[in-house]
């Protein structure tokens, strides 16, 4: 749909009346008289206005699915039609909102209902219509733009400036332009396309939600996205544009874990959908975001945030758009230059609501009911993930990074969410349960999770952490799986049976889990480590490995006084000083290996 | 008046399908008067298509017929009358009156199926509750606004553990919950013995009760449960009370919305449970929470029983995924007679976090807690290795760890059915069986804490003795 379309349907703003309800089961509603009408276009239904969207024609009959509670909807009552698609808005105000899955702030929700529960049929702007912004032109009136090319800015928070952008589709010479206070709706510029025509450009845009927002082309991703989790970004690292997942039986850690990464993670711009979760969990990320300081610009977190929030409990329909929409929103950021990150909890909630309206359409099921276009819908939706050469004449790059929790039935993995999942991303953490049993946090298992991204970072960690960063991590990953089989060993005969030097192994491993992969997500100073300190850490860590293997296989070695040093118990506290430098560690590294020397 | 509609093309479990229908309404409440009775039964539209509405019955559809029924559409959806009044009386599962008293004279007529609470509205549990249960109020800690599950099974005492948190709940200020209590489909004596234990412990007065019984239409337990919820609404948000939901047992629930949906033919999910049986689950569990600027609260605590013990299972698999964790009733520790037999492990309460510590609870709350659980923990991996390896091969510590899980398990999780213990008898408690390890092994307590505590405890855990 071309950007002019859109507006005329926005500037007449009326309802066309379309056809007559024919049926209604659950959140479905099929409407006969309706041949005008296109694929997923927004309707009301019925004089209560309740909003839906077309995702099936048959001749005149179209199969609506409706984002609100039908309740009192029945054959006869009328469809309204709007000639728009179902589009997510796009403009400065977008930042610090919360937004049901079909982008109506519950801000707004809350006023018009007076109460504390979602009524229906309510109507409320995305972003608000009225605010003026203060809209300085990065342009000036005879320059040749393209689409996507910047020709304002607005300060949309403390730490965000807003870029306006040429929508995709026009283009030409910029005619005027303005400088000054503007509603999102107020004309900014007027373009004099090549034909001559004049199209005027307002800081508001819509782009349908379904469809990926254009880009120029995708960039091979080779910078890591840094959280500040240790087991994340030294083990099993994503990708600045990569694809990841979090699977996990519930009580595993999953939302404490993409809240963690939504907290400290080093993107600009974060959107958060929580897409048929529980409701005081948003409320806890409503409650904590405007107090946490993002570690990166000293500011509220929040001011950075989009958050979507539609719980279990609201209209399943709208939990199916939900994903679209936040992910239409984070695009639209990346287009401005931006590093996005967006965390989706959860999408089997997604794949549910999919498989709910599959079913009252009567399509053929595919595996565990679930429709046979799961797969290809998971993997669309990932897709839209990258770093990008966005559109516009500067050649900017923007990324956008996707973090997926998937909550598979009874946490196991080979129902079709979780495998579909697996199929595109190539971030694999995977939460256990029997970790979190224990109370090891962040669960997740060292042994089978996976990053894909590891080898393209590999330039990156040499430059900006150490030339042996690699191989440290490798040294620790396979101390690790040794650690795994050598205590079935032990489960069998016991810890006397081992050789010196497996005693060894064990009691690095065990530092590696205890000191190093073990994080307090719910501590203030534990929860962020930078990259040059986790390097640190594990270096200290694997320094005892190193050091210790010739002396301990030594005959005659009493083990004992390895376990005995002083610099072991100190292994411990390496997490809480947090400002120790690079020097300070080598020194820590000195000290174990000459005090492991002094053993021999 | 509303059209009677008699064309009943079938009858089949607890669907009836209407012919002819005209201007009816998705979710419309239905009346149907069978021939030859006097009192109607009611169900409600699931399916409209010109002409054909398919009628999910609330009440037994035996003795029904297809000829001489009649069914009028009542022109709204299925509502419950609310009042102040409710409190102290029992209901039955389809919200009537069931205790020979006199009928309700309701203040608000409320539609069952309620509104989702806007999650912008809610504001963050944090009030601690005393269950005076230790291993929940130290371990796995309560609080106001919560929904917190009992995963339980077969032959498994949760009744008498839910009684005890009825009985027993308090918050810090001393106030008492109201509580609005629902049986779904589970025998006459499990009801009974409720009813009982509330009436001896003078808590009848400020209940609540629906009963559904084994005996009931299945159908009806569909209901039952949004009556309990849209009454704890009603009490919480516009009487600002205190209010705690105990429903049981869910299972039962979900096995009737298993039987509506093989009636109606729709593609089954997991176990044949249909496949929207998570997003029917969160309209009743996410019913629960504190909003901002009404006094009252709802917590939920809802049971359900494992089949086979499976926490895979379907329904306690997506019970947990929406509720905020979940007491696990250990067959193990039940066994040994201990009581109550909470899986410390195995629960979780995901809030915890919100109602401990200074002003709440205690200052050495948390350190505490991570210290029992970590040495709980160690203790049973150390009870583990003795099995295969033989006690002596344990050293000191681990001797100690061995003793210390006995401990625990026989004193701290272990209290009787009628104790009621304040959170400082418990915390002081878990002091005192910490003194039984060396003190090297403590590390997540702090030396001061160590100090401050274990000494205090010492001394008032002996003055009771």
């Amino acid at each position: 749909m071309t950007k002019t379309e859109e507006k005329t349907v926005e500037d007449k703003n009326t309802d066309i009346p379309g056809g007559v309800i024919e049926r209604v089961t659950g959140p479905l509603v099929r409407a006969r008289g309706m041949s005008e009408a296109k694929l997923y276009e927004v309707v009301k239904v019925s004089e209560e206005k309740l909003m839906g969207e077309i995702i099936e024609l048959h001749g005149d009959v179209a199969a609506i699915q409706v984002y609100e509670e039908t309740a009192g909807i029945g054959p006869g009552d009328v469809v309204y039609r709007t000639g728009r698609t179902m589009s997510a808005a796009l403009g400065p105000g977008l930042l610090q909102s919360i937004y049901d899955g079909v982008q109506r702030p519950l801000v707004k929700i809350e006023e018009a209902a007076g109460n504390c529960f979602i009524t229906r049929g309510i109507e409320a702007d995305a972003v608000d219509m009225s605010k003026k912004w203060a809209f300085k032109p990065t342009v000036k009136a005879g320059d040749m733009v393209v689409e996507g090319d910047v020709i304002g800015e607005v300060e949309e928070t403390s730490v965000i400036t807003h870029k306006v952008m040429v929508p995709p589709g026009m283009g030409g010479k910029v005619a005027s332009v303005e400088s000054g206070e503007f509603t999102v709706t107020e004309d900014v510029a007027t373009l004099e396309t090549a034909d001559g025509k004049k199209e005027a450009v307002q800081m508001l845009q819509y782009w349908p939600i379904r469809a990926a927002r254009p880009k120029k082309s995708k960039i091979f991703p080779s910078e890591p996205l840094r959280t500040g989790g240790r087991s994340i970004d030294t083990f099993f690292p994503i990708a600045k544009g990569g694809a990841g997942c979090i699977p996990g039986p519930f009580g595993a850690g999953k939302t404490v874990t993409q809240q963690s990464i939504a907290k400290y993670c080093d993107a600009e711009i974060i959107v958060y959908i929580g897409c048929g979760e529980r409701g005081n969990e948003m409320t806890e990320v409503l409650d904590e975001f405007p107090h946490l300081i993002d570690p990166n610009t000293g500011e509220p977190l929040m001011k950075r945030t989009i958050l979507i929030a539609n719980t279990s409990n609201m209209p399943v329909a709208a939990r199916e758009a939900s994903v679209y929409t936040g992910i239409t929103i984070a695009e639209y950021y990346r287009d401005m230059g931006y590093n996005v990150a967006l965390m989706a909890d959860s999408t089997s909630r997604w794949a549910e609501a999919m498989r709910e309206i599959s079913g009252r359409l009567e399509e053929m099921p595919g595996e565990e009911g679930y429709p046979a276009y799961l797969s290809s819908r998971t993997a669309e939706f990932y897709e839209r993930a990258g770093i990008v050469k966005t559109l516009g004449g500067d050649d900017r790059t923007g990324s956008l990074t996707v973090i997926g929790a998937v909550s598979p039935p009874g946490g196991d993995l080979s129902e079709p969410v979780s495998q579909a999942t697996l199929r595109v991303t190539k971030t694999f953490w995977s939460l256990d349960s029997d970790l979190a049993y224990k109370k090891h946090f962040p669960s997740i298992n060292w042994l089978i999770s996976y990053s894909l991204y590891a080898p393209n970072f590999e330039e990156f960690w040499a430059k900006e952490v150490a030339p042996d960063y690699s191989q440290v991590r490798s040294t620790a990953l396979s101390l690790l799986e040794k650690e795994s089989k050598l205590m079935e060993i032990v489960r069998l005969v016991g810890m006397e049976s081992l050789s010196n030097g497996d005693r060894l192994v064990l009691e690095v491993a065990r530092m590696l889990r205890e000191d190093f992969l073990f994080q307090d997500a719910f501590s203030k100073d534990d929860a962020y480590t930078p990259l040059d300190r986790q390097y640190g850490i594990l270096k200290s860590i694997v320094t005892f490995f190193e050091a210790g293997q010739e002396v301990v296989t030594k005959p005659d070695f009493e083990y004992s006084t390895f376990a005995a040093m002083e610099t072991l118990g100190k292994v411990a506290t390496l997490k809480d000083e947090l400002e120790w430098t690079k020097e300070d560690y080598q020194k820590f590294q000195d000290q174990v290996r000459s005090e492991i020397n002094a053993l021999a | 008046m509303s059209k009677e509609y008699t064309d009943i093309s079938s009858i089949a479990g607890p669907l009836m399908v209407v012919d002819g229908v005209e201007g009816a309404k998705y979710e419309e409440l239905v009346e149907v008067n069978v021939a030859g009775e006097d009192k109607p039964r009611f169900g409600k539209v699931l399916d409209i298509a010109k002409g054909r509405a398919v009628v999910q019955m609330f009440d037994d559809t035996s003795g029904m017929t297809a000829s001489g029924t009649r069914a009028r559409f009542k022109g709204e959806t299925l509502k419950l009358g609310v009042s102040e009044d409710m409190l102290g009386r029992v209901f039955n599962g389809a919200g009537q009156v069931a205790d020979g008293g006199p009928e309700l004279v309701p203040e608000q007529r409320r539609d069952i199926a309620g509104e989702p609470i806007n999650p912008y509205s809610r504001e963050f549990p944090n009030d601690f509750i005393q269950t005076g249960v230790g291993s929940i109020d130290v371990m796995n800690t309560l609080v106001r606004g919560q929904k917190l599950p009992i995963f339980s099974g077969a032959g498994l005492p949760h009744a008498r553990l839910a009684a005890q948190i009825a009985r027993q709940a308090s918050v810090k200020d001393g106030g008492e919950f109201a509580i609005v209590f629902a049986t779904l489909g589970v025998s006459f004596e499990e009801a009974e013995y409720f009813r009982r234990e509330f009436e001896e412990a003078g808590a009848l007065e400020r209940s609540v009760l629906f009963i559904n019984t084994a005996a009931d239409p299945v159908v009806e337990r569909i209901s039952t449960p949004r009556m309990a919820l849209t009454t704890a609404e009603y009490l919480a948000f516009e009487k600002g009370k205190h209010v705690l939901v105990i429903l049981t047992d869910l299972t039962n629930y979900c096995e009737a919305l298993r039987e509506v949906s093989a009636a109606r033919k729709e593609v089954p999910g997991r176990r044949g449970y249909p496949g929207y049986l998570y997003t029917d689950l969160s309209t009743l569990y996410e019913r629960a929470g504190r909003v901002k600027g009404k006094e009252g609260t709802i917590t939920q605590i809802p049971i359900l029983t494992m089949p086979d013990d499976d926490k895979t299972h379907p329904v306690p698999d997506l019970t947990g995924y929406i509720t905020e964790g979940q007491f696990v009733i250990s067959r193990e520790l039940y066994q040994r007679g201990v009581f109550p037999p909470v899986d410390v492990q195995g629960s979780l309460s995901r809030l915890w976090a919100a109602g401990v510590g200074e002003g709440k609870t205690r200052e050495d709350h948390k350190n505490l807690k991570d210290q029992l659980f970590a040495s709980y923990a160690t203790g049973k991996e150390v009870r583990e290795l003795a099995v295969v390896l033989g006690e002596a091969s344990l050293d000191d510590s681990d001797r100690a760890h061995l003793k210390f899980a006995d401990a625990f398990e026989a004193e701290f999780v272990g209290q009787g059915e009628y104790e009621n213990r304040s959170v400082e008898e418990s915390l002081d408690i878990g002091w005192k069986l910490l003194s039984m390890l060396p003190v090297s092994s403590l590390k997540r307590v702090k030396k001061d804490e160590i100090e401050k505590w274990m000494k205090t405890s010492e001394n008032t855990v002996e003055a009771e003795a």
